[in-house]
């Protein structure tokens, strides 16, 4: 028990520390607001903007995330399928989708914006494009990683392809598909806080943008604080939902 | 005389490697085995005793002379066949019961309840009737076997090609499974190809042994085992037991020198 209990509050008490570490210094050496404002500062610029005002740029925020990342999902799993099942075509599109993740997103959103408007079509394209290169490369190597004994065992049931898919490989991939999930998750906010720095007019990632430009220093570290909790807590429901509904999947001895 | 349940005749199996080289795993293989046969191969790592099983199973198409079941050249992919491979490769989703029906879920898409009924009686017959609803990482080794064990049995097949089944157990587990194999088959007869490294466990469970040689894979002898069935662990205290091991330990070395 001892260590369970270590375990869930050495966190908290780290954050906490680090929080008054915060505060103290910043009043001792008397730091001015608009440098690095006082975790107190961050909370009394919170309340001074209005619940719907905060819930109004979240949900842009979210729903930029949410749409990409699921739309990421819906694209890279079954190109992860198609890579696998040819050769050519892996050939020939593996080495595009390199060159699209070696581009620097920051660099081609403001393209992306020009060429796509300023509506919400080009913020879910940046999403996407920072979300889907690591969902194909871990799906492809979860799907590859099915044991060779199980693939002979379908070609000698003469099964369907399709049921090799979705009865073995598949399934084969979901701790990869897992861990590139988590990864992605973050990765769908960043890409949605970048597009809102290119072309927005609600959203944290604008806030951040609009409230810096006036100096409004702890307005945007509260957007800040939002953005990371609404990390962390996509990050967290990731996580809940493959213990809860892939509990085989995981490795011996966590549930 | 009958026509041979399995036969191989001057078989042969090339590969070429992703240099461009020509690897001759298998060559001038004959070999045929009788209905209700148990031959247990022997040989070297990379003699090609896979690629015998492989070539059974209708999986590999052999560069040269004929593999045929039942008086017919395989030419494709075989269903009447039950597989065992060294690792038991269940699937870790699936409760024991589901990883048993599986090949019937993965063939037609669906399971009957005469299936699942069968599959039950196997469990039951593999020791296992209590574990049906755990999960394959729930059970040991051997037991994980079994599983692998039972669901070949699923379509009751009249050949079964078993790769090293017991290769990855602890000595104690080996045993035990040889002995619960020897059963099984006392049961319900099979034609059955057994690769194996180890001698003993050929001896206890084969009417004959194929020792093969490497590079390029040939047969070097077949020896027939004299012993009588039921076998056991009785079997083992056979004072021919240690002759014969000692003489085909001699041919697996001699090799070497030849
Ligand atoms: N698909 C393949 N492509 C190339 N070489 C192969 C292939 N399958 C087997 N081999 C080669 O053929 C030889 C025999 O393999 P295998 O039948 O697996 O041997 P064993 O089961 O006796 O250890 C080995 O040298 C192996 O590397
Ligand atoms: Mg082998």
């Amino acid at each position: 028990m001892g260590a369970r209990f270590a375990d869930s509050v050495a966190p908290a008490a780290t954050f906490v520390v680090i929080v008054l570490l915060w505060e103290g210094l910043c009043r001792v050496f008397a730091v001015p607001s608009f440098v690095l404002p006082r975790p107190s500062d961050i909370v009394i610029a919170a309340g001074a903007v209005e619940w719907s005002q905060w819930l109004g740029h979240l949900w842009a925020t979210l729903q930029i995330v949410l749409i990409g990342y699921f739309l990421s999902i819906a694209i890279s799993i079954p190109l992860a399928i198609v890579l696998t099942n040819s050769r050519l075509l892996s050939r020939t599109i593996v080495p595009m989708l390199v060159i699209v993740q070696s581009t620097p997103i920051v660099a081609i959103a403001p393209i992306i914006v020009v060429t796509l408007g300023a509506e919400m079509l080009p913020r879910v394209v940046i999403t996407c494009l920072i979300t889907f290169f690591p969902l194909v490369v871990s799906t492809t190597t979860g799907l590859r990683a099915t044991p060779e004994e199980l693939i002979e065992l379908s070609r000698s049931l003469r099964a369907p392809r399709v049921r090799e898919f979705m009865q073995i490989r598949l399934p084969y991939a979901v701790p990869y598909i897992f861990s590139a999930l988590k990864v992605c998750v973050t990765l769908a906010v960043i890409g949605a806080v970048v597009a809102e720095f290119v072309a927005a007019q609600r959203g944290l990632g604008y806030l951040i943008l609009y409230d810096t430009s006036l100096f409004k220093v702890p307005q945007a570290f509260a957007a800040l604080v939002i953005l990371v909790g609404v990390s962390l807590l996509l990050y967290r429901l990731v996580v809940w939902v493959e213990r809860r509904f892939f509990p085989w999947a995981l490795p011996r001895g966590v549930s | 005389m009958a026509v041979p349940v399995i036969s191989l005749d001057d078989v042969g199996q090339s590969f070429v490697s992703r240099d461009g080289q020509r690897l001759e795993a298998l060559a001038g293989i004959a070999l045929s085995v009788e209905r209700h046969e148990f031959v247990a191969i022997i040989g070297p790592s990379g003699c090609g005793k896979s690629t015998i099983l492989r070539q059974v199973a209708g999986l590999l198409r052999p560069t040269a002379g004929v593999v045929a079941v039942n008086g017919l050249q395989v030419s494709e992919p075989r269903d009447d066949i039950g597989l065992v491979f060294q690792r038991p490769t269940l699937l870790p989703w699936l409760r024991v019961l589901d990883n048993v029906t599986f090949p019937m879920k993965h063939k037609t898409g669906r399971v009957d309840d005469a299936c699942r009924a069968r599959a039950r009686a196997l469990l039951a017959k593999v020791g296992l009737a209590d574990f049906e609803s755990r999960r394959p990482d729930e059970l040991s080794g051997g037991m994980q076997q079994r599983v692998a064990i039972a669901r070949a049995l699923l379509q009751d097949p009249d050949i079964l090609l078993m790769d090293e089944p017991f290769s990855a157990l602890d000595a104690l587990t080996r045993d035990e499974m040889a002995l619960e194999l020897l059963r099984i088959m006392d049961e319900t007869p099979k034609t059955v190809l057994f690769v194996t490294h180890s001698i003993p466990e050929a001896l206890l469970l084969a009417d004959r042994i194929v020792v093969m040689t490497a590079r390029p894979g040939r047969v070097r002898e077949v020896m027939d085992v004299p012993f009588a069935r039921p076998r056991g662990l009785a079997t083992m205290e056979d004072p021919q037991f240690n002759h014969l091991a000692n003489e085909i330990r001699q041919q697996v070395f001699s090799r070497r020198v030849a």
